[in-house]
């Protein structure tokens, strides 16, 4: 072995040294989660008064539940959506400030902006920019001779939602790209220039390869954000509607533990939620992490 | 929406720096004998805040012993999901504001809650449950008679035109519709005058199922209306409610309707002058007026002429004060002396016509048309002369449905479905009731 290795003697001061982390990840993670799995197999009144072992009861009523299913299939083009929206965007505006010479540091600025605006906010302001009474860009769309109406149309109210969810990790994404895009040997790109390979074929041999870890890291990221940080977007637009069109995994989650007060169906899906988000992360990273070369 | 979350929070920060001020002035000055403290958890944002802050400072300010607090704690859901997370901590106020639909979950609640009636009688307050207005008092009185919360905010879906749009139309600006005929011919002249549409309506479940399923005096769900015990079933797709959708799932494809939204979003659709004829909550008054640019006429809501009974009466929306157990004895002496305060005609009068709420007794309605504001604000006496046409019957009472937020939900849920021209009328009801139905067996098997 020609690697050198620094230990530590005994067992204290490792321990020391690990306990803060352990200790937050105890308290901010493996407890709340384990109260979750410890609810979602009770039937509890609201004011607790009442508390009483169902079992797996609150499962097989959750998977009964036509509309919760749908919302799985929901959920999954959601989150494909604004990751695919996000990261596309943002490798395109990321591409653009790196070849932008003069001027790059204001238009990055400018561009991380949006991520400053809370979920709920953002939903807001796209509500408003399309809504079909006062909305600006509704004007523009009923003038191209669309008929845009996300408050009856469910592809409208989706594609509503999806946009106001991107349009806020673009900015996230971008920093990345860019500093990215920026750690790419130049040496490189103008080898393969000199071999004469044009910009897209330099974009799509040398360039892609060469940030996909990012690219790898953003996805997670982004899959992430669109199934848990979202319900703030859809509660300030759409509320889930119209029918159950918006209606994503996490919104349900808020809405029946937090306004209905179904405290045990609420902690059943936050558990099949989280069992979802694990498998599809390890997912991730067993299988498309392959393909990722460092 | 936006204008009013920033209002909210600038009401917050205004709340903090009060408080602070308060904690100075306590610093500075102990009084003698300190009054007993009693938090009020509330829902009333922006401009109704400061009327509800104005009643608690007259409160305070006409007796030493107690003092309300009121503390803004967000939306409807958020301040019952707060008080509710309080409780289970034993950090609860003694008083909470709840809205109409959370009154199931807290009767159910019997551990916890201290009833209106109960705390009057065990304070020796003189308390006379018929002095307050049967239709409001019915929403929240047990199956014994028994008022459980002290009714606070009130409201009910009445029916609003644009007559400057009327007089354009060739329409009579002073006779609003009174049927659902009658609304779609005037919708048409509205359409055929130049407005992309005729009516909509907010509150979907509440103004087009809820109210207009008492208003025909037909049953929403069995055991009247949920009153008489949990294993009540929704009954929204009979005849009535199904032909109301049905109609205006057609009238959606020229616009002769055009769907708005859930809660309050349809609103910006009568105040920018799309829709002419609008039918909302009657607290929704004093936002249509800051903001339409048009003259506005009040009406009743329409009903259909060949339903035998309609017009019978409409329910209300809005909220109750709920009283919480488990706090010292001194609190309820004086949350009981706050209601005998809050229920004197010269508050509620003071209270309806600030807010566009309804006043709670028949001596505040009497008192505000003595001070002649009916006359001064045309309209105003529309949704009580509504809410009283008729005594109340087990249909027309209210309802008392436990997940009713969750049932809410699956009937816009499925109404929207009909109006997307999805499925028919017919189909989203029946689908509505066994969504709905499932809700109300969940509800029963967990308050038992």
């Amino acid at each position: 072995m020609l690697t050198k290795r620094v230990t530590f003697g005994g067992l204290v001061l490792p321990t020391l040294l690990v306990m803060p982390q352990l200790a937050i990840t105890l308290v901010f993670f493996v407890w709340p989660a384990s109260q979750a799995i410890y609810q979602s197999v009770m039937q509890e009144d609201p004011f607790g008064l009442k508390r009483e072992f169902v079992g797996l009861a609150n499962f097989e009523r959750l998977f009964a539940n036509e509309a919760y299913l749908q919302s799985f299939g929901i959920t999954a083009a959601f989150s494909l959506g604004v990751a695919a929206l996000a990261l596309t965007l943002a490798l395109l505006f990321a591409a653009m400030a790196d070849w932008l010479v003069r001027g790059a540091r204001v238009y990055a600025t400018l561009l991380i902006w949006p991520y400053a605006v809370a979920p709920a906010i953002a939903g807001v302001l796209w509500w408003f920019l399309l809504h079909p009474t006062t909305g600006i860009y509704a004007y523009a769309l009923s003038r191209l001779g669309l008929d845009w109406n996300p408050l009856l149309n469910g592809t409208d109210a989706f594609v509503l939602v999806v946009v106001a969810a991107a349009w806020k990790q673009v900015s996230y994404n971008f920093v990345f790209f860019l500093a990215a895009l920026q750690s790419i040997p130049r040496s490189l790109i103008e080898a393969a220039a000199i071999d004469g390979a044009g910009p897209a074929r330099r974009f799509r041999t040398v360039i892609l390869p060469l940030i996909g870890p990012t690219t790898f890291f953003l996805l997670v990221v982004n899959m992430v954000y669109a199934f848990f940080d979202t319900f703030g977007i859809v509660h300030a637009t759409t509320g889930g509607g119209p029918g159950t069109a918006t209606t994503i995994l996490v919104y349900k989650v808020f809405k029946d533990g937090f306004e209905s007060l179904d405290l045990g169906g609420s902690a059943v899906q936050s558990v099949v939620l989280m069992a979802v988000v694990i498998a599809l992360t390890l997912a991730q990273f067993r299988f498309v992490e392959r393909k990722i070369h460092y | 929406m936006l204008i009013h979350r920033l209002l909210i929070h600038r009401l917050m920060i205004q709340c903090l720096a009060a408080g602070l001020i308060t904690i100075a002035g306590f610093a500075g000055t102990r009084p003698a004998h300190a009054a007993v403290e009693i938090q009020w958890w509330h829902a009333m944002g922006g401009e109704l805040g400061e009327k509800l802050e104005k009643l608690a400072t007259d409160f305070n300010a006409a007796q030493p012993d107690f003092k309300v607090v009121p503390v803004f704690k967000g939306s409807y859901p958020e301040a019952m999901t707060g008080a509710i997370a309080a409780f289970r901590a034993r950090q609860h106020p003694a008083l909470l504001q709840v809205f109409e639909v959370g009154t199931a979950t807290m009767m159910a609640a019997k551990g916890a809650v201290y009833p209106a009636y109960q705390l009057m009688k065990d304070q020796g307050e003189s308390f006379d449950p018929k002095s307050y207005l049967p239709a409001v008092t019915s929403y929240y009185t047990d199956s014994a008679g028994n008022m459980l919360s002290m009714p606070f905010n009130s409201s009910t879906p009445i029916l609003y035109y644009n007559k400057d749009a009327f007089r354009k139309a060739g329409l009579d600006p002073n006779a609003p519709p009174r049927t659902w005929p009658e609304v779609e011919a005037m919708a048409k002249k509205l359409q055929a005058a130049g407005l992309p549409c005729g009516i909509s309506t907010e509150w979907p479940s509440w103004v087009l199922v809820e109210n207009l399923s008492a208003y025909h005096n037909v049953p929403l769900a069995t055991k009247a209306n949920g009153f008489e015990g949990l294993n009540t079933e929704l009954k929204i797709d009979g005849p009535v409610v199904t032909r109301q959708i049905a109609t205006l799932a057609e009238w959606q494809k020229t616009k002769l309707y055009d769907y708005g939204g859930r809660t309050n979003k349809a609103v910006p659709k009568f105040i920018a002058g799309e829709c002419g004829i609008f039918i909302g909550s009657s607290a929704t008054r004093a936002a249509v007026l800051a903001n339409a640019k048009f003259e506005i006429g009040y009406g009743m809501q329409p009903y259909w002429p060949d339903v035998k009974g309609a017009p019978q009466n409409s329910i209300i929306g809005g909220a109750t004060l709920w009283v919480l157990k488990g706090r010292p004895d001194a609190e309820y002496k004086g949350v009981a002396k706050f209601f005998t305060f809050l229920s004197r005609p010269e508050t509620q009068a003071w209270w309806h016509q600030n807010t566009g709420y309804l006043p709670i007794t028949l001596a505040a309605y009497e008192l505000t048309r003595a001070q002649g504001y009916y006359d001064r604000n045309p309209g105003t006496d529309t949704p009580i002369r509504q809410m009283t046409l008729n005594p109340p019957t087990e249909n027309s009472k209210g309802l008392r449905l436990g997940s009713l937020v969750q049932i809410r939900d699956v009937i816009e849920e499925e109404l929207e479905q009909a109006f997307a021209g999805k499925k028919p009328a017919k189909t989203a009801l029946e689908s509505a009731v066994k969504r709905g139905n499932d809700l109300l067996r969940q509800f029963e098997r967990a308050n038992k």
